[in-house]
Formats: C-alpha cells, structure tokens, sequence
C-alpha cells in the first residue's frame, strides 16, 4: 500500500545527512564538554561549530544561542525568564490566542501562582494579530510580548517584524515562538527586532530532543534549569552534543535550500488546497491563503469530523492531523480555530496536511483522489449532512 | 488505540442510513462536543425490532458504538432492547479507550431516545 506523510507540522523525517553528522558525536567525540581534556575540547568544538550555524542562520551571534531540550523548553524558559528579570518594571506579559500550549499553558500557571498578568489578543478570521493591537495593549508594566513567527495549526505568518519594532520602540521585550518558522521561511532577529526566539530541530529535518532559544546579548534571564554551569550558565544538564550536532546541520542545510523548497512546497499545497476546493463541496480552507507557510494545509470539513477523516485516511496510508476534540483529548476542538471565529461544529471537522520538501507530485494526487471518497463515505453516514450540500 | 472490533464497525459498519416511516427516531448528542447519532427503529405489532438504522457525526469510537448498538437490539424485543447498557456495547467491542467511554454512553442513550419517541407515538396515536 501506498503511504503517505503529511504530518510534518508534528514531527519531520531526520534526513540521511544529519544522521551522518550525528554519528561522530556518539561513537569518537562522546567527551564531556564541561571536563578537562580532549576528548571534552573535541565534543565542545562540534557544539560550538553546531551554534554558529544556527546563529548564522537567523544572522545572530554565537553566544547569543542557548541549546535546550525543545521548543516547549524554550518557552517555558523565556516565559519565567523574562517576568523574573523584569520584577521591579511589573509582570505583565501579552500573547496571542493562537500560541501554542507551551506559552499558553505556561503563561495560564504563572497567572494561577500569582506572578504574571496576562493579556491575551485575540486573532482575526485568518489568524493574525496586528502591530496595532499589539501596542494598544503594551502598559507601562509590561516586561514581555509574546507572538509565535507562524501558526502550527494553520499555517499563518504573524507580522513579526512590525511588531518587534512596536516593542523595540516601547522598550519591551519580544519573544516569538519560531519553532514551525525556522528553517522554512527567512528570520532574521536584526531587521525584525527579534529579542528572543524559541526553535526546535525535529520541525526542519532534525533530530527529537534538541532545541535552542536565541537571547539578543545584554539582556539576561535566569535559568529554567538549575545545576551545572552549561550554555554559559544558561540551561544546566551535560549538553545533548549529538542533538546539537544534528540541529547545526540540519538547520544549515535547510537555509542553504530554504527559496527552492517554499517554492517547491507552496505550489504542491497550493495544488492540493485548489484540488479539495475543486472537488470537495462546502470546505473552507482555515487560516491566510498568502500569509501562510509554504507547506501548510488546513481545511474544514463541514458535516463530519475530524477523528473519523484521520482513521479512513491512515487505513489508506495517509498520515495527517486534526484540531477536533477527540484528537486533542479533550472535549474542546483546537483553541486555534475556535479564536479564529469557527463554530465548534465546524471546528471539530478540521483536517491538517503539512507537507515536507519530500513531498512529491504523485503523493499529492494520490491524497486528491482518497480524499474525496473518504469525505463522501462520512458523510454518507452523517446526520448533518443533507445530500447535494 | 482502537481493538480490531472497533476498527471493524467503524470501516464496515452495520445498519448505515435512515428508515422513512420510522416507529420511533432518537436523536442524542450535540455537534458542539463532536458526536451525534440518530437511531432509527421500526417495530411491529408484538413489540419486536424488525430494522434499525443510524446515522452517526462523530469519533471512530462514536461510529462504532452506534453500529454494535444497532446489532445488540435487532430482532430484540423493545423491553429487551431497553435493557441495553453502554458497558454491553463496550464488551461487545471488545473495549473502549476510557476518552471514549462517553459513546458508549451516547449509543445507549440513542437506542433508549428512539424507543421514547416510538412510546410517545404509539400514545399519540390512541
């Protein structure tokens, strides 16, 4: 059977050329870097090698670069951060509705224990917040924003840039959660007035496990995890040297070939998203249709719901996501497409498909002919549904 | 996550559709949570469920739980059919998720709606 992965937006295949740069640093330069001797200089020296090339990606510096254990790392750890350095100017934090669990949840704890007054903005229809929104919010006790680079739901791409130089202007710092940004679309934390940035190396053909968080130089937070005096006293814990290795190249590759695979990608979404309006009735394509990623497809699909389209489609090998409640274990839809104005109705038939720039032509005909004939067969079997709709 | 039983009901299920002159329709659910189902009957003069058919908006678990319920009460009497639990439906499935428990629940509900409306027209009718 034909199998099919569009799920990239959870996870990406590890290509063949990172794992090959992994391989040195588990089997010949496995040294601690924190110990004294060469085989801990060898094991450091690829680390560092690992964080030019991501700081040089998003036109950093080096020791502007902290490795972590992901992007849910990474935000958690600017998130606590940035309130405690900032207790005397107040503890006030702005997000959006759209953020991930990572901020959200992380923003909803500090609110319960007390040391956090969050404002939450909400999105418009496509998803997107404006600079405008952004500075009306902004209080003379507001130490943070937070607005995540681009949608893990449905793909959309916030104005970063405008709203970094917002922050930039009012003196506040600026997060954004890149981790489905980086290495799929330019970043660059000069021109964008980028403080601070979460990333995560399984979202751009890298290994599980490793992510990083950039720190503009002079503005300093405490560490989310205690101990040792790794990442220049930053994040505690024996660095992930393998994970790191693997991040460096993963990331330096995906740069290298970011302009031919956003072309390559957004013409196969845009083939897939014009082949399900053409072919599938009363479906509404969720979040911007150009202020979107290259590789990012979401629809709804009114009449059944979402569980349902992944089984019938996983049965023909086709792997892809939902934003329904019984994908998410709860008894909500995804809190993306409920603040983008669905009804919960048309929320629960929401239907994920991220593509990778191993996607090819052929699979994507393959999903627009299953497809259709899975829709028809839910539907068939729906209540909601009156046929001719 | 699902028993190969309920990957079964849920890609080949049984009694799909609906049923014209239904003696009795349930209809138990709310889009708002992401399940509904109907459950259509059609019961003779000696109290007996001839047919049944469902139409289902929901999970995998909620399509396949609305099939077995339908092959639980089909040639059953209607005080048999009454006596339906959501934990049978469960067993007969061959176990749920525990997210998934509700349903159970929903298709036991369905059945018990369906034989309530056939009981308030049958009323109606005298």
């Amino acid at each position: 059977m034909q199998r099919v992965y569009l799920d990239n937006a959870a996870t990406t295949q590890v290509r063949q050329e990172v794992v090959e740069a992994m391989i040195p640093a588990f089997t010949t330069y496995y040294g601690n870097p924190s110990s004294l001797h060469a085989y801990a200089r060898e094991a450091g020296k690829l680390a560092d090698e690992a964080r030019a090339k991501v700081a040089a990606v998003l036109n950093a510096k080096p020791d502007e670069i902290v490795f972590t254990g992901g992007g849910s790392e990474s935000d958690n750890m600017i998130l606590r951060g940035a309130v405690a350095a900032n207790r005397k100017k107040g503890k006030h934090v702005i997000t959006t509705a759209v953020e991930h669990h990572a901020v959200l949840y992380t923003l909803k704890a500090m609110e319960k224990e007390g040391i956090a007054d969050v404002t939450v903005l909400p999105v418009d229809e496509t998803g997107l917040v404006t600079a405008k929104q952004v500075a009306d919010a902004i209080r003379p006790d507001t130490v943070l924003v937070s607005v995540m680079f681009a949608n893990n739901e449905v793909g959309t791409i916030m104005p970063i840039g405008e709203i970094g130089k917002v922050c930039r202007e009012k003196g506040v710092w600026f997060h954004t959660d890149a981790v489905q940004a980086t290495g799929h679309v330019p970043i660059d934390v000069e021109t964008m007035d980028i403080d601070f940035l979460s990333m995560s190396a399984h979202k751009f053909h890298g290994p599980k496990g490793v992510g990083a968080l950039y720190m503009r130089k002079g503005l300093n937070i405490p560490s989310l995890i205690i101990g040792g005096g790794q990442e220049r006293k930053r994040r505690a814990g024996t660095e992930n040297v393998p994970g790191i290795v693997g991040m460096g190249a993963a990331l330096e590759i995906a740069a290298a070939h970011m302009a031919e695979n956003a072309a390559k990608e957004s013409a196969l979404r845009d083939k897939l998203i014009d082949g399900i309006e053409k072919t599938i009735p009363s479906v509404k394509l969720n979040g911007h249709r150009t202020k979107r990623l290259p590789n990012n497809v979401n629809f709804s699909i009114r009449f059944i719901e979402g569980e349902s389209i992944l089984l019938m489609l996983d049965i023909n090998g086709i792997a892809a996501s939902s934003g329904s409640a019984c994908t998410s274990g709860s008894l909500d839809p995804s809190h993306v497409l409920l603040a983008m104005g669905l009804t919960h109705e048309v929320a629960h038939g929401s239907l994920r498909l991220t593509l990778s720039e191993f996607t090819t032509d052929q699979e994507i005909d393959y999903v627009l002919d299953v497809l259709p004939k899975v829709v028809q067969r839910l539907r068939d079997m729906s209540p909601l549904y009156k046929k001719g709709e | 996550m699902y028993t190969e039983k309920v990957m079964d009901h849920f890609t080949h299920p049984r009694n799909v559709g609906e049923i014209e002159d239904a003696s009795g329709v349930g209809t138990v659910g709310n889009p708002k949570c992401g399940d509904i189902m109907q459950m259509f009957l059609k019961i003779n003069d000696d109290g007996v469920i001839e047919d049944v058919k469902f139409k289902t908006f929901g999970c995998g678990a909620a399509v396949a739980t609305s099939s077995m319920a339908t092959e639980l009460i089909k040639g059953k009497s209607v005080d048999e059919a009454l006596k339906l639990t959501n934990s049978a439906v469960v067993e007969a499935l061959e176990g749920l998720p525990p997210q998934k428990i509700h349903c159970s629940v929903l298709a036991e509900q369905a059945v018990k709606a369906a034989i309530d409306d056939y009981y308030k027209k049958k009323q109606s009718q005298t």
